[in-house]
């Protein structure tokens, strides 16, 4: 039984680090401000999350409870949204430039009608 | 503890290793202050999840705690940080 519970948290361990590996790749090379703070907030998020819960399975594993995970995990899960936004707040306040296209059917100031 | 989990750790603190040394190459490199914020939240992000495997390797309880101050600090800096960028100041 346990050592079915340490596989599992195994092949959970080395998702999450997949992806926090792509989290930190996509901050190293994407070519916008956006665009990297979009790559590491959800990937990272899923990596620790799932860090914790291979965690929360070793240590029920050993038959003790894992509060101290649980807190970690809801309060990075509630923690991430937050600091991202207020991130995505600031680069809009200091106008960072995009190399995104406007999408199609975009209100452009300058072909509103009269 | 079984090999295939003792390998999965060696191999997950190896890959979030990397993860941390691309954060820094961008928290050195970044054009914009934002980025060096938002790689300093990475990095936060990247030491929580380092530290709960070390806690799982070395099979201590204690160092969960020590995750929590470092998830609770890096939340804060984040915001502190955040709001100085795009206030001009952190209390008003």
């Amino acid at each position: 039984m346990s050592i079915w519970i340490e596989y599992l948290a195994a092949a959970v361990i080395l998702v999450a680090s997949f992806f926090l590996l792509v989290g930190a790749i996509g901050l190293a090379r994407l070519p916008d401000f956006y665009m990297r703070l979009h790559a590491p907030t959800k990937a990272s998020t899923l990596g620790v999350g799932g860090v914790l819960v291979a965690s929360m399975l070793v240590a029920a594993g050993q038959g003790r409870p894992g509060i101290a995970e649980l807190l970690i995990t809801l309060f990075v899960f509630v923690t991430a949204p937050v600091s991202a936004n207020l991130m995505a707040q600031a680069a809009l306040h200091l106008r960072l430039p995009s190399t995104a296209l406007p999408p199609e059917d975009a209100v452009v100031p300058e072909r509103r009608a009269k | 503890m079984s090999p295939a989990l003792d390998w999965a750790l060696n191999l997950g603190i190896v890959t979030i290793t990397i993860a941390v040394v691309l954060c820094a190459v961008r928290l050195l490199r970044g054009p914009t202050m934002t980025d060096r914020v938002l790689a300093l939240d990475t990095l936060y992000m990247n030491a929580v999840a380092l530290i709960v495997l070390l806690g799982i390797r070395w099979n201590t309880a204690l160092l969960f705690e020590g995750a929590l101050l470092v998830a609770m600090l890096g939340f804060a800096s984040t915001v502190a940080l955040a709001r100085y960028l795009s206030r001009g100041d952190v209390v008003e």
